[in-house]
């Protein structure tokens, strides 16, 4: 009688300490989870449910079942074609110089200077501003009859850019709000992952008689390998989902179909024009599904290959 | 020990709960009222969505309604783009959330909201003292079974606006009068125009009209039908008005007698204020756009000519939602800022043409002269413009995208240099696309 009165609680203390240790940390991390549930998870369910449909955005309680024709047909349609190039080229024309002069940019705030604080803070300014209000003012700059470019182009003797109507010079003015806004962030995380390399390493290589730019290859770019390949992951997602620079760079009805002649069009824009300009959700639905897809893609090809490599290495 | 850990999880647990369940209760509760108008503190609160210059908040209309109703307090919110706004719209109808008491409707949606959403906008069809407008206006708003969505506010007559100094300086006669009878009654003269001032004007850059979509589109609008017909099918391919337009259109384009504007668009602004182009074909509507962007500077240079042919370009109504807990004060307000004295006074104001017949009529609007477009009698000249708009208009539901598609199509020969079969092609898949 005694021992069943003193052992049941402590059983249960153990229980509810056991509970504790193993249940904490889900708890934890539940509030995460249930935020991704319902505003990640869900929407991506739901996304592909409206894929197989037929639906106006006007009456989206009436959906018509199509299976899998909104697939087939965004797989026989040019202008998906012409956005993905369109997000791979502009993609790659804003990441590769982006992250090539992030480089060097923290390379030169790595050196030991007066008002480095000032510089620091100054480089991360053009990623406080919205986009928005970069995009309008890039586009200022860009403009045809009126810009700065165009003008100081005028000046040394150079014909007009018609920026917004050509496809490359397009995409590269687009590029340069990308590119102005997102160095100074990467420049930023190479900078703290340079501060991270042991100082002895350089010294060790200027006694081997090593030049600056030959410890910036051997030492610094090494040594900061795995953040250059975590840009190269973000920027990549990034430019997947490229759609406010050149919605309001082309303003009204050519921002939404990226340029009179989808010049610059992006998955992201074809998105929003199948959705809210056509009012199809159903196909904009699967342009959505389409970019998952791709970005799986993307992900399985960098793994099959790194596997590869270090299996015949 | 095994108490406090124990507690510890229970009040995580808790925490964890009420948080999810706050999420979960957050997404379904929320206001009261889906429009954010309704009774506040004795006061009706009623919410307004309009878009471009409509003229009811800057002429101070709804300042001089809160005066004479002190227990009303309007509050409006204007989108510069329609096209953003309609887009807005769209989604918050869908929704059934986010929506204003009172939206406005442009003409190239009114369809569209008639065919799919006239349940959700209150009925104005038994409202009283509303018999004074142009009955092709409400019916462009009515829906099959005789329910009125809305009441108008102004319509789109057209003129073309000149730039007097430069017709001077391409050696063409600079009276309004006798610059009508340059181009009475064929858009293609007034092409041919375009020709003479390029071939005569001596000076900087300067292009003869703005954009070829604004020829396009006003040569449209003249017709009763234009994409569609009036059983609802597409007829954009086949209407001959519609090739025509594209015709002279493309001709315009390939000449080098346009800008290369994107009208609305930022090149098109700075251009009116620097004066890259001549012309510009203008609803009554754009007058106050034009005098606002070109500037001070450029006062007295514009003036208006009777255009080629009649059109109606644009025009705007007001609709209740249903839903709107205040939706009988909402109707009178709808029904006192479309009434003759207010559509005269938004006109005066800034020159938007009013879509009520008693307005048109009275002595205000026929005499009024624009000080800006040095004097022209705009009463007289838009007001002879709006009888010569064809008394049916066919309406499609998709309008407004197609007009888009057409000026994206013509801004393809513009300015891409594209054959003009390859553009229409191209345009076409696209309407296809947007219609489908």
């Amino acid at each position: 009688m005694a021992t069943s009165t003193t052992k049941a609680p402590a059983r249960r203390g153990a229980l509810l300490h056991r509970l504790d240790i193993k249940g904490a940390p889900y708890v934890f991390v539940a509030p995460f989870f249930v935020v991704f549930a319902a505003f990640s998870f869900y929407p991506l369910v739901y996304t592909s449910w409206i894929s197989l449909h037929d639906v106006e955005l006007a009456t989206l309680d009436v959906m018509e079942w199509v299976a899998f024709d909104n697939y087939v047909d965004l797989w026989g349609d040019s202008r998906f074609w012409n956005a993905l190039r369109n997000t791979i080229t502009i993609g790659v024309i804003s990441t590769v110089p982006q992250l090539m002069m992030a480089l060097g940019l923290a390379h030169l705030l790595n050196y030991r200077m007066r008002a480095s604080l000032f510089f620091r803070v100054a480089s991360l300014v053009p990623y406080a501003t919205s986009v928005a209000a970069a995009a309008l003012v890039f586009t200022m700059i860009f403009e045809r009859d009126f810009g700065m470019i165009n003008w100081a182009l005028g000046s040394v003797g150079i014909d007009p850019v018609d920026w917004e109507a050509d496809k490359w010079p397009a995409q590269v003015a687009i590029s340069t709000i990308v590119i102005w806004r997102w160095t100074g962030y990467n420049a930023l995380l190479y900078l703290a992952a340079m501060q991270a390399i042991p100082a002895d390493r350089y010294e060790a290589a200027s006694l081997d008689g090593a030049s600056r730019w030959q410890q910036f290859t051997h030492v610094t770019v090494p040594g900061i390998r795995s953040t250059i390949v975590f840009t190269i992951v973000l920027s990549t997602i990034g430019a997947t989902q490229l759609f406010g620079e050149p919605l309001i760079f082309g303003q009204g009805p050519n921002g939404v179909t990226g340029g009179a002649d989808n010049q610059y069009q992006t998955l992201g824009l074809l998105l929003y024009e199948e959705g809210w300009k056509n009012y199809q959700m159903g196909r904009s639905a699967t342009v959505a599904w389409a970019m998952f897809l791709l970005l799986v893609l993307v992900f399985v090809v960098q793994r099959l290959t790194k596997r590869l490599r270090s299996r015949t290495s | 020990m095994g108490t406090l850990g124990s507690l510890r999880g229970k009040a995580v647990a808790t925490v964890a709960a009420v948080g999810a369940l706050a999420l979960v209760v957050g997404c379904s509760s929320g206001d009261d009222s889906v429009t954010g108008g309704g009774k506040k503190d004795g006061k009706t609160v009623i919410t307004m969505g309009l878009y471009g210059v409509m003229g009811i908040k800057e002429t101070g209309l709804l300042e001089q309604y809160e005066k004479e109703n002190p227990d009303v307090d309007i509050k409006a919110e204007i989108a510069g783009d329609e096209q953003t706004y309609y887009t807005a719209l769209q989604t918050r109808l869908a929704a059934g959330k986010g929506l204003k008491d009172i939206q406005g409707i442009e003409i190239g949606r009114a369809k569209e909201i008639t065919e799919t959403q006239s349940d959700k906008f209150a009925d104005f069809s038994e409202a009283a003292g509303t018999d004074h407008f142009l009955p092709w206006k409400e019916s462009q708003i009515s829906t099959g079974d005789g329910k009125v969505l809305g009441l108008g506010t102004d319509i789109g007559p057209m003129a073309v606006c000149y730039r007097k100094d430069y017709f001077e300086q391409a050696g063409l006669p600079t009276d309004r009068e006798e610059v009508a009878k340059l181009w009475d009654g064929d858009w293609k003269k007034y092409v041919e125009v375009g020709r003479t001032f390029k071939k005569g004007f001596k000076g900087d850059d300067v292009a003869y009209m703005d954009a070829a979509s604004g020829l396009f589109n006003a040569m449209v609008y003249g017709y009763p039908e234009q994409y569609y017909d009036e059983q609802g099918e597409l007829i954009y391919d086949t209407n001959p008005a519609v090739k025509e337009a594209w015709g002279l259109a493309a001709d315009a384009a390939e000449d080098g007698l346009t800008a290369k504007l994107r009208q609305f668009q930022p090149g098109w602004d700075p251009g009116l204020a620097n004066g890259t182009f001549a012309t510009a074909v203008c609803p009554a509507w754009m007058l106050s756009h034009i005098s606002e962007k070109a500037g001070a500077a450029n006062k007295g240079k514009w003036d208006v000519a009777k255009a080629p042919k009649g059109a109606n370009w644009g025009g705007s109504f007001l609709g209740v939602v249903e839903q709107s807990p205040v939706k009988e004060e909402a109707k009178k307000l709808v029904a006192w800022l479309t009434a003759p004295e207010q559509q005269a006074h938004i006109f005066k104001e800034i020159g938007n043409i009013p879509s009520s017949r008693t307005a048109l009529e009275s002595a205000d609007v026929k005499n009024a002269e624009s000080e800006y477009f040095s004097g022209a009698p705009i009463g007289r000249i838009f007001g002879a413009a709006a009888q010569e708009i064809p008394d049916k208009q066919v309406l499609g539901r998709k309008d407004g995208t197609i007009k888009d598609t057409f000026s994206q199509g013509l801004t393809l020969i513009e300015q891409q240099g594209t054959a003009r079969d390859e553009a229409w092609k191209t345009t076409a898949e696209r309407i296809e696309k947007a219609v489908g």
